[in-house]
This record gives C-alpha cells, structure tokens and sequence, in this order.
C-alpha cells in the first residue's frame, strides 16, 4: 500500500492561491500517473486572516480504496513531504485551528522531506527550526517568499519550482513527465515548464540528523474537559499588568496565555530608542496592545505578542524610528529595550546596520509597506 | 426564462477536481437553473462563490441576486418557484435557522426549491464545522432530506433533486445536506456529465396549472384556519408519500444516463450481509465507518455499515430489510436532541421507531460522535463495536448513549 500525503503551510490569503496551486498540481499529476488523489485545505484555518499560518494537503493514493483509508485520518497525522512556502514560519506555527505552537516539521515523517522557500542556507534555517526524533531531509528552492493578495496572483514561478523540487525529493509521489505535462495543461506551459525542470535538477536535499535544530521554544495548552469549563461559553479576564521591572515602574499590560502569539508574523518592528520622541502612538495604535512601557518612558514592542502588522512603523512620526524588519533575521523574541539598556553602541549598531540593508531590498513580504499612509502624506502634499 | 446558454461548455464528459460544493454549482449550471439566490455564511458560501463563477464564465445564465439576508435569500426563490423559475440557494447553521419563516411555507405551498445546507454546528459557539442539527430542523416540514457522503454524489443528487422535487405528483422542495468541510472544502475527482445528458434526464420545470402567471390568474397562499388545515397537511403528506415512488423511478432512470449510482436511492449498504453488528450514520462519516468495518471484517468480526441518505422520506421497509437479522445496532448521530427519550441523537431515535415493529428487536445503542466538525476516527468507530459487543454479551445496557471522544 502506497498512499502519498504532502501538506503545503503558508500564510493566509497572501498564499493561498500559491498552496491551492501547489496541492492541486500534485493530484491532477498523480492522475496522470494513474492513480488517484485529493486535495483540501484545513478547514479550522479557513476563513483565512492575513498572515496566520495555514495548510492545505495532497493525498495521493494508488487506487480509491486506499485513498480513503488514508482519508479516514483527515488531517494527516504524518506527511512525505511538508512545504513550506515562507521560511519564517520555520519558527514554528500557531493557526487558527490548533492551540499552542506548532514546529513545523512536525508532521514531517521518519525519513520524509521538508521543502522550504528561502534565500538562507540550511544551517541558518535549522537555527529556527524544532529538532526531531527521527531523521529527515531538509531542501531548499532558493527564493524570496511569494506573497500576493486575495484577488491578486503573483506568477513569480514559485508554484511550478517548487512542484519540480517535490518531484525531485520525493520521486514515489508523481514523476517529472506527469508534472510537466500537468504544469503545461493547467498553468499555461511555456518558461513555467523550464522553471520546474531547472528547480528539479538543482534541488538537493540536506540529511537532518535526530536532535538537529535550533528551537526549543515550547508552547502546549491542555483543554479543559466539559467537566472543568466554565458553564455559559464565559472566558476570565485576565489580570491587570504591572510595572516593567520591578520597583522600577513602567507599565507592562496582561496578556493572555491562550490567544494566538506571534508565529503571525512575518517582519517585525525594530526601534531607534535614540530618536524616540516618546509621543505614544505606537503604544496608541498597536492594535494587539504590545508596547511595553518601561521605566524610562520609552515604548518597547514585546515580540511574545506582536503580530507583525506594521502598524507601528506606518505611524510613528519619526523618520527610521522604527523600522519593520524580515523576521528570519532574528532567533530569539528578546526585549530590545533591555539589549539597548546593557549595551547601547552595540545595539545602535547592529538596529542602524539592519535599518540600512532593508532599506536597500525590497521588501520580502510585499503586504508590509508603509506605502498607504506615506502615499496619502504624499498625495495630501501635493495637493 | 433566461434561456441564452453557451453551447462549448458541457459538450464532453469531463473528470475534474472539485470540492462538493463546486460539484452542485456546476450541477447547477448544468440544470440550467433560471434563479439562484444567495447570502455568505460558511461553509454554504463555497456554493455561491462557484456559482458565481460559472455565470460570469458563461457556463449557464441565471438571475443571481444576493439578497440583503438569508430571509429574503429564501423568500424569492419560493416566489420565483410559484412563477414557473427552477431555483436553487441555500445556507449553513443559524442562517438557515433565520431563514425559517421562509422555509417552512416553501413546502406548504408546494414550491419545489432545491437547497443546499452546508451543515454547521449553531452558534452559539461561533463554530464552523458540521453538525446535522441545522438541517434537521426541516426534517418534520415537508421538505426532502438528504444527506451527501462525496463529491460526486453531491453532483448527481443535486440533478436528481430537481426531477424529483419538480414532479407534477411531488412538487415539494428538497434539502442537499453536505458536511461543512468535509465536502464542501475537500476536493476529490468528480465525473461531469454532458448538458446533452442532463437535458435527456431533466425534463424543464412545469408547474402547470398552478403556475402564477398573469394567463392563469390565481392566488397563492391565502389565510387559512381550523376548517381548511387539517386537509392542506394531509394533501402534502400525500405528495411525500408520492415522493417514495417517484424517487425510486428517478434513481433507475439516473443510473441508465448516466452510468452510476447505488442498487438503492435511500440508503448504502456496506457489509451488511451476515453482520452481526450494523453500524447506522449519515453523510460523510461513513468514510472512516467503512474503512473501520473492512478492517474489523478481516479480523473476522462480523460488522456492517448503513448509510442512511434520504432522511425524509425515510425509508421504513429498506432500512428495515437491511438491519433485519442483525444482533446489535450502534446509531452513530452528528446531531443531538437535548432531553429527548434516552438522551440521544435524532437519528438514533428514528431507527429506533423504524425497527419497533419487528418481531425481533435488535439491541440498539446510540453515539454521539463528531459534533462541530470533529473528526469521527477509525479507532471512535472501533470503540462503538467494542461497547456492543459488550452489551451483546453480557445482556445489559450499561449507558443507552455514549458521547464518543469527548474530554472529560
Ligand atoms: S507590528 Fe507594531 S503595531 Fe503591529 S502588532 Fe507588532 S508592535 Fe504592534
Ligand atoms: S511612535 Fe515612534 S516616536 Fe512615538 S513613541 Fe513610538 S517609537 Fe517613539
């Protein structure tokens, strides 16, 4: 008996139709080779937020009956192949479906592959990544991550490079020939075609060895049972915050264990504490409430909860005050007010560093820009 | 009617991969509907969407008005039923419960509109996934009931349901129940039939001479009261009683267009031959059902399945016939009734008053499984025959319903 499962994560609405691609190319090639499959998304993550973590699957079987053994489980509880489609997800995920933060090889099976978009190298990624008991490949399609909108669409081949590179890991699932033609068929052919063969040839797949990987961070729930929940569908406020540091006042707001965290996020907010001119609209406008106050009034974001919106960035008044910044550039979710407090010609550095290189890229993920207050600014000026 | 149809889609018989919701929109299409209306609410809205799409692809013409709420949705298309218009809408959970008004005088005023419910939990919990519970409200109402386990089928009973509901003998409407998520988000390979073979098994809607129509002058739905009720409920009953037949008649004739279908149109039998103990549910938990009863039946336990697909009407004699013989019955329920007899399911209590005239009465046990979209597993369904098994046994009920992978 061989039945295939391949799950595609990505983040909501910017990728959908990036995933949906994906799952659907791989069963309509699988048909070509003559068997059978199916493609669904998770219908907990559905309907998508921007940005929050979400899975679409493939299975692919080798006659009905089989498929549907394997459809008894409906959410795959192993996979072949898992791809990921933003590498800053390899932090791990929290959906809107499941409580508590996902690796996101965690269902990648004993000696199955784990296909991730990214322009950094293995080591890098494993940095981020949960180690596992058991071994599995790690294989990279070199890129930045594809984003686009509900409506929109971008045909940046990400789609058919990646179906190549799956082709290439994981053989068993769907040949090449049936991909190409599928690719040919449903995607309109043509370069596509050339970028999916490329992509098959220089995929290559990286043992991960059980115990390898960077990330440690655990974040579990346990359900209460209808005996302990509360009656009449009532959740407790959580407590009042308190100060920043103890006896050294600022304000640090409550926070709820159980609401969806930070895997949301993509960038993230960098701040200039030198040119902060304390007037509060970041702490204002956060829509998830993240700014820490701390002692000295200045406004830290606390990346245990920050989503990654951008928010903060498009409103603060001062130029490069902060900044919105990749989040694959970062392996911890510490407090830079507190790095900045220990050591201040180091942190400058490093934070003017990273304002200036992205300055110089485009942005990875295209939804943030602060394109829409800065154009209305522009606009208002000319005017 | 609209009438304008492009004749290049439909032309060939096509394998494509859709979810069941798409499956009923390109049904949809290719029955030609005249009016669909439409109102979001998940996991309905997939229909809409695909709808939608097709019209704006050319694949059918249709009136597509998105109402300003499920009410109205369900409103007009019970109006342009009354005017000679084929009509399909449809909802999910607590927007088909508001459109209740609407809803109920669909079938006493014998108007054929064909529905789809994407079943889902009712809030509150705001909670998206299945439960039968929605659906079922309609259940004592007058309406067909029928409960979808694939995509293809979703396709094939949304064509059959026009014929049905639109018979002269029938005219009431009918109800496509689907497992949100299961079927209206899961894609799977769907065979779509030609519009020649549609147009061979569907003949056009003809209400005739209770057609409002300014030729035929009439008035629709006057004040009743004591003196004329009790003979408009028994005139509609005697229209489901009439339904039986003619859905038999359609299933036949389905099979000889199209090439497929069951050896019955009210309920799948899996196993059942010689079982020991049937399994009894509806919709798309009879997936991970069937799958289990192989496996048990390898281990040499003697276990069947029935999926139950027409709810209304229910099919008394078949559903009889297949349990007969059978030692024990677990009724798995996706819905529940609080405070009904034994504190059970809906369906359980159905098969139950099915298998009372027996002169044999199988011992029955009712589960409570997958409420609000969770999954009902192999090792659940196991679970089920190990507790009969049990009480087979040991001749004692312990609990009559059990609530099946719940926490504590
Ligand atoms: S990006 Fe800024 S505004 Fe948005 S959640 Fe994070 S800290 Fe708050
Ligand atoms: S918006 Fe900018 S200047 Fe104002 S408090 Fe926040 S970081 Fe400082």
């Amino acid at each position: 008996m061989s039945t295939l499962a391949v799950e595609v994560v990505y983040r909501g609405i910017f990728q959908k139709t990036l995933a949906r691609n994906i799952v659907r190319s791989i069963v309509f090639a699988a048909r070509k080779d003559g068997k059978i499959g199916t493609a669904f998304g998770r219908y907990g993550d559905s309907p998508e937020r921007n940005g929050i973590p979400a899975k679409q699957f493939a299975i692919v079987a080798d006659d009905p009956e089989e498929l549907e053994e394997s459809l008894a489980v409906y959410q795959a509880t192993n996979v072949d192949v898992t791809i990921n489609v933003d590498d800053t997800m390899c932090k791990g995920i929290e959906s809107w479906a499941w409580y508590g933060l996902q690796p996101i090889n965690e269902l990648t099976k004993p000696g199955g592959t784990l296909i991730v978009t990214s322009r950094q190298q293995a080591d890098a990624l494993l940095d981020d990544i949960h180690p596992k008991e058991s071994p599995y490949n790690l294989s990279i399609v070199t890129g930045i991550p594809s984003f686009s909108g509900l409506w929109v669409y971008k045909d940046d081949h990400t789609d058919v490079r990646v179906l190549g590179a799956l082709c290439k890991v994981c053989p068993e699932l769907v040949s090449l020939d049936a991909m190409l033609e599928t690719i040919e068929e449903q995607m309109g052919g043509g370069t596509k075609v050339v970028s999916a063969q490329r992509s098959y040839e220089r995929t290559g797949a990286r043992p991960v060895e059980p115990g390898e990987g960077g990330n440690r961070r655990e974040m579990k729930f346990t359900m209460p049972g209808w005996k302990s929940m509360e009656e009449g569908l009532v959740i407790r406020a959580i407590p009042e915050g308190g100060e920043f540091a103890e006896g050294e006042g600022g304000y640090v707001p409550g926070r709820s264990d159980v609401f969806k965290k930070f895997s949301t996020r993509s960038m993230r907010p960098v701040v200039n504490f030198e040119t902060c001119i304390k007037c509060t609209l970041c702490w204002l406008q956060c829509p998830d409430t993240c700014f820490d106050v701390t002692p000295d009034g200045l406004y830290d974001a606390n990346m245990e909860a920050c989503c990654g919106c951008g928010v903060c960035e498009a409103v603060c008044p001062v130029p490069d005050c902060v900044t919105m910044v990749n989040e694959a550039e970062f392996n911890d979710n510490d407090s830079q007010w507190q790095w900045w407090q220990k050591d201040k010609d180091g942190y400058n550095k490093w934070m003017t560093d990273l304002v200036e290189q992205q300055k110089a890229e485009t942005r990875t993920h295209g939804f943030h820009h602060v394109g829409g207050y800065a154009q209305e600014i522009q606009a208002a000026e000319a005017d | 009617m609209t009438t304008t149809v492009p004749t290049d889609m439909f032309q060939q018989s096509t394998e494509e991969l859709i979810s069941g919701s798409e499956a009923i929109a390109i049904a949809c299409a290719l029955a030609d509907v005249d009016v669909i209306t439409a109102y979001p609410i998940r996991p309905y809205d997939t229909v809409m969407q695909y709808v939608s799409k097709l019209k704006a692809d050319g694949a059918f013409d249709c009136d597509f008005i998105v109402a300003e709420s499920e009410h109205s949705q369900f409103e007009i298309v019970k109006h342009a039923s009354a005017v000679g218009a084929r009509t399909f809408c449809g909802s999910s959970g607590v927007g088909w419960f508001y459109a209740f008004e609407a809803i109920t005088v669909t079938a006493g005023l014998r108007m054929p509109v064909v529905a789809m419910v994407g079943n889902r939990a009712l809030d509150d919990p705001g909670a998206f996934g299945v439960e039968h519970n929605d659906a079922m409200a309609v259940r004592d109402l007058g309406w067909h009931l029928y409960w979808v386990a694939t995509a293809q089928e979703a396709m094939d009973i949304a064509l059959l349901a026009w014929r049905v509901a639109e018979d002269r003998n029938v005219l009431l409407p009918f109800a496509i129940s689907c497992d949100g998520s299961f079927l209206t988000h899961s894609q799977a390979i769907v065979q779509v039939p030609t519009r020649e073979q549609v147009n061979r098994y569907l003949p056009g809607y003809n209400r005739h001479e209770l057609q409002l129509h300014p030729d035929n002058p009439i008035t629709v739905a006057p004040q009743v009261n004591e003196d004329w009720l009790m003979e408009i409920r028994r005139q509609t009953d005697e229209a489901m009683r009439r339904a039986v037949g003619v859905i038999y008649e359609a299933y036949d004739e389905f099979k000889e267009v199209f090439g497929r279908g069951d050896p019955s149109p009210f309920i799948e039998e899996y196993m059942t031959e010689d079982a020991e103990i049937i399994l009894v549910g509806m919709g798309t938990l009879a997936m991970p059902t069937r799958v289990a009863v192989r496996r048990m039946r390898e281990q040499g336990k003697k276990v069947g399945f029935v999926r139950v697909k027409f709810f209304r009407p229910f099919a008394v004699e078949e559903v009889q016939n297949a349990l007969r013989g059978a030692k024990g019955i677990a009724v798995i329920d996706r819905d529940y009734s609080y405070g009904s007899p034994s504190f059970g399911g809906v369906l359980f209590h159905e098969l139950r008053s099915t298998l009372y005239p027996l002169p044999e009465r199988p011992l029955m046990l009712n589960f409570i499984a997958g409420l609000g979209g969770r999954e009902v597993m192999v090792r659940d369904v196991n679970e089920m025959v190990e507790t009969i098994e049990k009480a087979l046994e040991t001749g004692k009920i312990e609990q009559e319903t059990t609530w099946i992978n719940v926490r504590e």
